[in-house]
């Protein structure tokens, strides 16, 4: 491990913390916008051409906003709370290939900040690690209301976990490795994962849906029913952190669902034109984040389409539809990988 | 050296959590204190090398047996008023008890020699691979049967969860 | 119970089919369905900058006009008060007295004259009731205010400045101005007519 690998780590965590930042602040836009156009309106259209100032003028009002913290709360777990939804909502980033090495003055310098030999389950548990922030900040709001989000929050990613291990599973017995970037390498040009598990990638995506606690997932702020959710009682930059997060948490499942189900990177007929490995590295970023876009865009465009799930109905999908059709699809996949030793089997 | 001071590092800091699982007044923190303590035990299932058990550990433990726990306690509203009352001659024999069973661990362990390990210490053997291989080749059986526990276990979660069975 | 119209649909609780059951044809319909208004020619107005065009006939805040020396016209007969559907109109009378001939223009004015423009629902009633054009409305709109108070405006805000009368060509087009003085509708003019018919009697 020389010193000039070190600084390269540092500046590469760097960029991604900036890009996975940006991310976030323009999705708040990207959504207000979407919706709008998707309800024939025109969204924020005062702050800057387009109103593509507005994440600033939102971010200076969070800031300028009257800091409260209820009397009857837990003081230091309310502010600990929104600080852990954002740590783990950007703990996730470090293990996604952002693109093909690049390759300088003979040193090969990998644009993933670590290639873990069990990125998936690392992934995994920082997901499951997310529902700390909302259930402590819930929790020590000392309110009815957010007490009940932040327990529907639980219940409902403990639930919507197990379907979604056990897609993840059945991508991992066809690619046989639990690192992401050996999974975004096994997708070389159109062989990507998805036309092998098809079923796999949609119990995924659903899951994501429910895991990022999106609609028609977002039970556990659903205005509707529990004024705010677990954030009813935060304001100012807490609040802010929570939503953040959530965008985030969109943004990275996006890279996620591209790198494990659309071949991450790769395009399809690209290798036919470019040879440059570096010019390869810049386009498969480029490429990378045509695909998160496109997936940050099918998030909104559910939300602002599906009504709310009911509680029972959520539970029911996740435990009675998802889990057993997860198994099916481990089951069938492990039959084909296996279909030789089967037709061995019954015709000898 | 560096894993040296991560080791102590993690050591005191699990000493620390675990202690203060058992010191703290209000039962939610209790909990987040042993999610912590967790945290720790994975960093020493790492510096180990055995990062797969250290990944199912934090998966497993921190973040759905110990958020069911939590959920279960918030639920429940622990106050100081609900808490029953003991009486100081219960609390004297749980110290007395306690503190034998402090004398005899410490009594035991001083007297253990350091295990020597039988073969030659692989260092790669907590990697997901070669931990595979070893619980579907070895263990095939311990293993088999332990998923049969739990499924036994689960069956009777249902049974005792349904309201009347016909 | 016997059905009104034949438009009331009969709403059945069938058995969903296989197809139906799996929701995903239905979801991704709705989508699509979302996805066609993102295209969509979008009906917003964007206020500051584009301000729609008001109708020719557009009733907005009223006006006390004068005539030509500039006397108000209102005598306060009271007649726009008992026309008005909301009784948003209140006025007190007063006798002129000599001298003030350049002031009003009949021997009895009003001394107040109160609109609540919070009651007021722009109808034109008033200004069809009023026997001697004295009130009209016209295009200007009625400000935003802060208190209920201020929206009872006196003869202060109501009765047009000497200075820069105010234009009802809008409205008050010749058009306009030869119906209302046509004789089934006018009766604006009804009263002069009557006593034109009184005096051919005598």
């Amino acid at each position: 491990m020389t010193l000039s690998f070190l600084i390269y780590k540092v500046i590469l965590v760097l960029i991604i913390f900036a890009i996975t930042l940006l991310v976030a602040t323009y999705s708040t836009y990207a959504e207000r916008k979407i919706a709008a156009f998707l309800q024939d309106r025109i969204g924020p259209d005062r702050a800057g051409p387009f109103g593509i100032l507005q994440p600033l003028a939102d971010a200076v009002k969070m800031f300028m906003k009257e800091e409260m913290i209820p009397s009857v709360s837990n003081r230091m777990l309310f502010i600990i709370g929104p600080g852990v939804c954002m740590l783990t909502a950007c703990m996730t980033g470090v293990v996604i290939p952002w693109g093909p090495s690049m390759n300088i003055g003979g040193t090969e310098y990998p644009l993933q900040i670590t290639d873990l030999n069990i990125g998936i389950l690392y992934l995994f548990g920082v997901i499951s690690l997310g529902v700390y922030g909302i259930m402590i900040g819930g929790w020590a709001s000392n309110n009815k209301f957010s007490l009940l989000g932040a327990i529907r929050a639980s219940s409902q990613m403990i639930s919507y976990e197990v379907a979604m291990g056990l897609s993840i599973i059945a991508l991992v017995m066809t690619t046989g490795t639990l690192s992401l970037g050996q999974i975004a390498a096994d997708q070389p040009g159109a062989h990507w994962n998805v036309f092998i598990q098809p079923l796999g990638f949609l119990i995924f995506i659903i899951c994501a849906f429910a895991e990022t606690n999106r609609a028609p997932f977002d039970l556990p702020e659903c205005e509707t029913e529990l004024v705010g959710g677990y954030h009813t009682e935060y304001s100012s930059m807490k609040l802010g952190f929570f939503l953040f997060a959530e965008y985030i948490n969109m943004f990275i499942s996006s890279a996620v669902i591209s790198t494990f189900y659309f071949g991450g990177y790769n395009m399809p007929f690209i290798a036919r034109f470019v040879h440059d490995p570096n010019w390869l590295a810049v386009l498969g970023f480029v490429f990378l984040f045509t695909k998160i876009s496109f997936f940050i865009f099918v998030f909104m465009w559910v939300r602002w389409t599906l009504p709310r799930f009911r509680y029972d109905q959520l539970m029911n999908l996740g435990w009675k539809v998802l889990i057993p059709l997860s198994i099916l699809n481990l089951v069938v996949t492990g039959g084909w990988m296996m279909r030789m030793e089967i037709y061995h089997f019954f015709i000898k | 050296m560096i894993t040296t001071y991560l080791f102590y590092l993690l050591s005191f800091l699990a000493i620390m959590f675990g202690s203060m699982v058992v010191l703290s007044k209000n039962p939610v923190h209790s909990v987040l204190y042993l999610v912590l303590t967790f945290f720790t035990i994975a960093g020493h299932y790492v510096l180990l090398n055995a990062q797969f058990l250290a990944a199912v550990h934090v998966i497993v433990y921190a973040g759905a047996i110990m958020v069911l726990f939590l959920f279960v306690i918030m639920l429940l509203n622990l106050n100081k008023e609900t808490e029953p009352h003991k009486s100081i001659w219960l609390k004297a024999s749980a110290a007395v008890a306690s503190g034998s069973l402090l004398v005899v661990l410490v009594g035991s362990l001083k007297g253990a020699s350091t295990i020597q390990s039988i073969n030659a210490f692989n260092p790669n053997i907590g990697l997901i691979e070669n931990l595979g291989t070893t619980l579907f080749r070895d263990f095939l059986l311990p293993f088999e049967v332990s998923s049969i526990l739990l499924l036994a276990a689960m069956v009777g979660a249902v049974m005792l969860g349904k309201k009347s069975i016909k | 119970m016997q059905a009104l119209t034949n438009r009331s649909k009969v709403v059945a609780k069938k058995e969903m089919t296989f197809i139906e059951k799996l929701y995903l044809p239905a979801i991704f319909s709705g989508m699509i369905i979302t996805f066609k208004h993102f295209f969509r020619r979008k009906p917003t107005i964007k206020y500051p900058e584009q301000i729609r065009p008001f109708s020719g006939v557009y009733r907005g805040q009223h006006v006390l006009k004068r005539d030509e020396i500039g006397a108000e016209r209102c005598t306060a007969c009271g007649l726009c008060a008992v026309a008005c559907p909301a009784e948003a109109i209140t006025m007190t009378s007063a006798e002129r007295k000599p001298g003030e001939e350049g002031l009003y223009r009949e021997e009895k004015y009003a001394a107040t004259y109160e609109i609540n423009m919070l009651r007021c629902i722009f109808c034109g009633d008033c200004e069809d009731a009023c026997p001697k054009e004295a009130i009209f409305l016209t295009d200007r709109k009625v400000d935003s205010l802060y208190t209920r108070k201020e929206f009872v405006y006196g003869k202060n805000i109501l009765v047009e400045s000497k200075e820069n009368p105010i234009s009802l060509v809008k409205r008050q087009t010749p058009q306009v101005k030869e119906f209302k003085h046509h004789v089934e509708f006018a009766h604006n003019q009804t009263y002069d007519k009557q006593k034109k018919v009184k005096n051919s009697s005598h």
